[in-house]
């Protein structure tokens, strides 16, 4: 086997399943393809008087590495607006080697999937999603 | 037998090694792994035949075709219309019915387009649920051109298409049914007799996208009683950007040209042109040469394999597969269960495992294999799937390729879930 794309770090992410499901009462839901692959992403968010995430939950039709970022993203949207999330957008791109800079918890999970160009649209279409429920 | 133009045979034995040796990139290390092909439903691999074809051509006749007076004019025509006899005899027919085009999608194309303006609003065109988006898109196109309608056979659970609808789905408005000869996912043969008889009863006409079926071996095309065939040079051991169109002929010559431009007139004034007859009709401008030329030459290398043992190696592939896939907890086979009237395409699922996952796991085992919709996303949506994982096979496939590849999916399956 050479190069591993399925770390013990990714896999626990989509196994852990955070923010999977569908919300009762969401003020805003998007859903977003890739048309490439199939892969499937619908978000739902209950926003604050503020406009930031009080709650979240997601329906991820797709591979394992687009059910770990969207479990990822669950697990810290809470209480961030848009303006927040732009910046987790930014530190899944440093993960994926794609911008300059230091990248954090949880994206950080995602560097092994630099080396996978074909992959990377499906770390970041909970992104995409979620980006556009906040619009 | 199988089907077309594989003999029946029995106990014969397949030199896969001496095959394997005409394909110099299946002993390429990458990435420190040896080359486990098993995508050659997307694109097969070439053999040195066909790569010192085309490097001939470039390096002792390259010039454009049917042009020039000089002699490497000349010897390029000439090499170019012998790959068109090549071709023809691959499928068994005469040499100036065959239309060189971009490849399978161009040939479907050129047919939506070409025979499409023949047609009238009401008119109707039968193709399957199981089509690849190829066969699919060019009809949408003509329907929204002119007013066609299309109607879609459906597919049985085991991945054929379900010719039982057939009576109730053709009409005396079909004018034409275009059905995948092999499909790109199941790996299931069409039963074309009884398509070709059906569709006759009502004058239809019948196509066939060969683009899975032509890898695997010569055909007669008369034999078959279709009036098209279309097929892919890069999926057949040929380069990219070539295929080939089989018409009838006086099909053809009825039908108006797809593209305009040199080589496919008769006589051009300002005020009006005349077509060339076909197959010039159809070629405009200069065509793909050197691809023409080495799908010439892929032709030949199909034509002088012992088909009847190399299909049966390709069987004893799909059992070896479809037994070591059972062995794995959770796998489960989309397309048929046998291998009667089948070919070496075979699609399966691993239970809470995403197709991508299993494919890139495999990659990391230096085994390539294509996975998701396979551009057959209505295939999809009709049996609920995410995708599946194909493992699609040519006659330069052995048993380690597939060994390999049940080691990878038993370790996708160990890990994943
Ligand atoms: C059944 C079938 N038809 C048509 C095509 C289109 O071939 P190409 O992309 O080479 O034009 C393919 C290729 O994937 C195919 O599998």
């Amino acid at each position: 086997m050479s190069d591993q794309i399925y770390q013990e770090r990714i896999v626990a992410l989509a196994k852990a399943k955070t923010g999977a499901g569908k919300l009762e009462n969401p003020t805003r839901t998007a859903r977003r393809d890739n048309p490439l692959c199939g892969d499937r992403v619908i978000v739902d968010v209950r926003l604050d008087g503020e406009g930031r995430i009080a709650e979240i939950g997601h329906q991820v039709r797709g591979c394992l590495l687009c059910q770990a970022s969207a479990s990822a993203l669950s697990a810290v949207a809470v209480g961030r607006d848009a303006a927040g999330i732009a910046e987790l957008r930014h530190d899944a791109e440093r993960a994926l080697g794609r911008e300059p800079g230091e990248t954090h918890e949880p994206f950080d999970a995602f560097a092994p999937v630099a080396a996978h160009k074909s992959r990377q649209e499906c770390v970041l279409l909970p992104l995409e999603a979620l980006k556009d429920a906040l619009a | 037998m199988a089907g077309e133009g594989t003999g029946m045979s029995i106990g014969m034995s397949f030199d896969v090694a001496a095959v394997r040796g005409q394909f110099p990139i299946l002993s390429e290390i990458i990435d420190g792994l040896p080359v486990h092909y098993l995508d050659n439903g997307a694109s097969a691999q070439t053999p040195l035949a066909v790569i010192d074809a085309v490097r001939r051509y470039e390096t002792t006749g390259r010039a454009n075709v049917l042009r020039g007076v000089h002699r490497l004019a000349e010897r390029a025509t000439e090499s170019y219309e012998n790959a068109r006899a090549q071709v023809a005899s691959f499928l068994g027919v005469p040499t100036m019915e065959i239309v060189f085009t971009g490849g399978c999608t161009a040939a479907i194309n050129l047919v939506a387009y070409s025979y499409g303006a023949l047609l009238k609003p009401g008119d109707r065109i039968l193709l399957s649920e199981l089509e690849h988006h190829s066969n699919i898109v060019p009809w949408q196109l003509l329907r929204s051109r002119s007013g066609i309608e299309l109607d879609m056979l459906p597919v049985t659970t085991d991945g054929r298409i379900d010719l039982s609808a057939l009576p109730s789905l053709l009409t005396p408005k079909t004018k034409l049914v275009s059905l995948a000869h092999v499909s790109n996912v199941t790996g299931a043969l069409l039963d074309v007799r009884t398509v070709v008889e059906a569709a006759k009863s009502v004058g239809a006409k019948v196509m066939l996208d060969g683009a899975q079926r032509a890898p695997h071996g010569p055909l007669d095309l008369p034999s078959l009683g279709i009036d098209f065939y279309a097929f892919a040079g890069h999926k057949a051991y040929g380069p990219n950007g070539i295929g080939a169109l089989w018409g009838r002929p006086e099909l053809m010559d009825a039908m108006p040209p797809f593209m305009g431009g040199g080589s496919m007139i008769g006589r051009v004034t300002l005020a009006e042109t005349t077509w060339a007859p076909s197959p010039r009709r159809f070629e405009a401008g200069t065509p793909p040469i050197g691809p023409a030329i080495g799908l010439g030459a892929a032709c030949a290398w199909m034509q002088a394999l012992d088909w009847a043992a190399a299909h049966e190696h390709e069987m004893d592939l799909v059992q070896r597969l479809m037994d070591g896939l059972q062995k794995i907890d959770g796998t489960q086979l989309f397309g048929p269960a046998g291998l009667q009237n089948r070919y070496p395409v075979v699609s399966f699922m691993l239970d809470g495992v995403h197709p991508h996952d299993v494919a890139q796991t495999l990659d990391s085992f230096g085994v390539a294999v294509r996975a998701g919709h396979h551009c057959a996303q209505p295939l999809m949506e009709r049996f609920d799937l995410d995708g599946t994982t194909r493992v699609s096979m040519a006659p330069y496939n052995d048993n380690s390729d597939i060994d390999v590849l049940l080691a990878g999916v038993a370790h996708a399956a160990k890990t994943l879930r």
